[in-house]
């Protein structure tokens, strides 16, 4: 970990949130079952067993888009990141997990590491990642074969970079909606949400 | 978990120990606190509004609000989504306020869209498509639910491996290129013993000697049972082929044709194909007098293996000379290239007696070689390619489809003589039977498919039900036949 072990940096809590969020992708794609759990390989992170993916265009994906929310949340520009799975034939949304962002926008200006434990985020982090992982006991299957989009709030007037377009939200219609846990790293606060298709609506 | 929050908020409603929280005053609070301020003496007004909350109650079970001083309304709402209530009402009695124009839209918009449009600018990152590779199904179900998949539990289904009856059968010639036994549609199992030929009824457990050779040193080569299960064929060592009307157990004809002794015989309709020891394969049509109408020539040595598949369109031979040959169905007109092969494979390093078609699946063959290739090959007649080889370990010396699990029967001599039940098409071993102590010679299923019989050069026949289906599938299957006709008239008042 790049931040120092007294304090929290903007840099250091940027860091933090990005690299969560790419373990949370790939969680939420190997639980639902978007890829093939043979192509997911097992890590230790945050002291739990997480799965990575091992197909390498889809790690060139994550890896771009986690870069881009990193400088994104370095500059506290970036608001919420939604993952949204559609199934693949209808291009209807079913799931959408959405993790609000709010950032602190006073660590831009002063640069003084604000005091949290690593240890603390870490245990947060974690309880997020295994509230997701049992969040399969209750959402519906995925029955037929999905595709999942990487959906990314910014602000209005952020410059948009090379091969980044703008979309729609992906709303679901007549969605349950379940709040999960948030962590905070004291800088940025990160709190999610699933929303799924009600199944008796289909 | 959403729906806790529902009846939480209802709970709290409920209690009638506190006022209701997080409900902004409700209008006729408002009104009344109006009206007190403009004129107290009032009282019939703020009466009237109390009594008319104590209006029947229509669904009294839904959580709707019972407590007539608090709630007086004009009109009844049986359910108030308290959150929308919430932001509606402060949305309403705010509409006044002109400063607050622009709080008020973006609340707005904050509902309706579920985020602040104008504050905040989607993106996603273009390009490819990310999509799972193809053909990929998602099968959590299978991950993640407790009941097993149907292909584990038959896995586990109990095949004896002890045989079910044993017959006893003296005599009986240890030869490898005979077939001495075949189990015809009615359930009579017909074996040759030297030169008997006995029935053993399965149904009835009784033997009947059907035949008997005249001269001792003849002896009886192979049977065949017609579709019907009436005729029996019998192909003897001094090259005739005998055909017996079992009902009256009275014999036929007799037709010579061959030149070496019968070794395999084979019924498609009313054709009987017959091989010998000469090599030579001969069509016989059993209704007319000239019985033989063709040959096939192909075989230098012994034709030991004939069967004709299932659809009835080819004949598949197999000699000593290791060649296994395809055969088209030759029509009654009978051409003359249709004493060609469609198919020749010299791949067996053995003498190819075990023949057997898929049932379930058109085109495909399995070949087992001799003590020298103890290799059971998959073949494809219309691509004409091995599609699988697998080495048994002995001398195979019949192959039998079992259709009721998908299942390959192999029957072995040296050095094993045992009995295989192979998994198809993944050739894995289900069990191996091991009940006989010398080379079994042939293997062959009874008409229902749940039992299969074995012969052996230790004079025995055992009979294992290795096959039988799921009784309680069976009793299902019925019910779903008869009709049920519950006590329905009770119900009727």
């Amino acid at each position: 970990m790049t931040s120092t072990l007294k304090g929290i940096t903007l840099k250091g809590s940027a860091e933090m949130v990005a690299e969560f969020f790419s373990f949370g992708i790939n969680s939420i794609l190997y639980q639902r079952g978007i890829y093939p759990p043979e192509s997911f390989s097992r890590v230790t992170h945050y002291d739990m067993s997480l799965q990575l993916t091992t197909d390498s265009k889809l790690k060139n994906y994550l890896s771009d888009v986690v870069s881009q929310l990193k400088e994104w949340l370095f500059e506290c520009t970036v608001q919420r990141l939604v993952l949204v799975i559609t199934c693949l034939e209808t291009n209807e949304v079913l799931e959408r997990w959405q993790f609000d962002i709010e950032c602190d926008k006073s660590a831009k200006e002063s640069s003084v590491p604000r005091e949290k434990s690593l240890k603390t985020i870490q245990d947060e982090i974690r309880s997020v990642i295994r509230q997701v992982t049992a969040t399969v006991t209750f959402l519906p299957l995925l029955e037929t074969p999905c595709a999942f989009d990487l959906l990314v709030y910014t602000d209005k007037d952020l410059v948009v970079p090379e091969k980044w377009e703008e979309s729609g939200p992906q709303i679901i219609s007549q969605s349950e909606e379940v709040p999960l846990r948030s962590f905070t790293t004291s800088i940025h606060k990160v709190s999610s949400m699933v929303a799924y298709k009600r199944a008796d609506s289909v | 978990m959403a729906h806790f929050g529902y009846e939480n908020d209802i709970h709290s409603i409920l209690k009638l120990d506190m006022p209701i929280t997080n409900v902004p005053m409700a209008r006729w609070q408002r009104k009344a606190s109006s009206s007190n301020a403009s004129s107290g003496l009032s009282p019939g007004k703020s009466a009237n509004v109390s009594s008319t909350s104590k209006t029947p109650s229509k669904t009294p079970g839904k959580g709707k609000k019972q407590t007539p001083s608090k709630m007086g309304g004009d009109r009844f709402i049986p359910v108030r989504n308290s959150k929308r209530m919430d932001m509606a009402s402060f949305l309403l009695s705010k509409e006044n306020e002109p400063d607050n124009q622009t709080t008020s839209s973006k609340a707005m918009s904050v509902i309706l869209n579920g985020y602040d449009i104008d504050d905040a600018k989607i993106l996603h990152l273009g390009g490819k498509p990310l999509n799972a590779p193809e053909g990929y199904q998602n099968n959590l179900k299978v991950l993640y639910s407790q009941t097993t998949t149907p292909s584990s539990t038959k896995k586990t289904r109990y095949i004896s491996s002890t045989p079910d009856k044993v017959l006893d059968a003296p005599e009986i010639r240890n030869d490898f290129y005979l077939n001495l036994i075949d189990w015809s549609s009615r359930n009579m199992l017909a074996v040759a013993l030297h030169n008997n030929v006995y029935l053993w009824d399965a149904n009835k457990g009784d033997v009947i000697l059907l035949m008997k050779l005249e001269s001792e040193e003849d002896y009886i080569c192979s049977v065949s049972w017609t579709k019907e299960g009436n005729y029996l064929a019998i192909g003897t060592s001094d090259c005739k082929v005998q055909l017996w009307d079992v009902e009256n157990q009275k014999r036929l004809r007799s037709m010579a044709s061959h030149t070496a002794r019968v070794t395999s015989l084979c019924w498609n309709d009313h054709i009987l194909s017959s091989g010998s020891r000469s090599g030579h394969i001969h069509h016989h049509d059993v209704r007319l007098a000239q019985h033989h109408r063709f040959t096939l020539t192909t075989h230098s040595q012994e034709v030991c293996g004939l069967k004709w598949s299932p659809d009835g369109r080819y004949l598949a031979s197999g000699g000593n000379d290791n060649l296994v040959c395809v055969w088209p169905r030759v029509s009654d007109g009978g051409l003359g290239n249709e004493n060609q092969p469609v198919r020749c494979w010299s791949e067996h390093q053995g003498a190819v007696k075990a023949l057997a078609w898929c049932p379930w699946q058109s085109n495909i063959l399995a070949s087992g070689g001799g003590t020298s290739d103890r290799h059971i090959r998959i073949w494809n007649v219309n691509s004409g390619s091995c599609i699988s080889s697998i080495d048994s370990q002995s001398q195979v010396s019949s192959l039998v489809f079992a259709p009721n699990y998908k299942e390959l029967v192999s029957a072995h001599g040296y050095a094993h003589n045992n009995v295989v039940v192979w998994k198809y098409p993944s050739f894995t071993k289900v069990a191996e039977l091991s009940g006989h102590g010398d080379r079994v010679l042939s293997v062959i299923l009874s008409p229902d498919n749940s039992a299969m019989a074995t012969v052996a050069g230790d004079e025995t026949i055992q009979i294992w039900n290795s096959f039988e289906v799921d009784p309680v599938k069976k009793k299902a299957m019925d019910r779903m036949v008869k009709p049920t006709t519950t006590g329905l008239h009770h119900s009727i008042r």
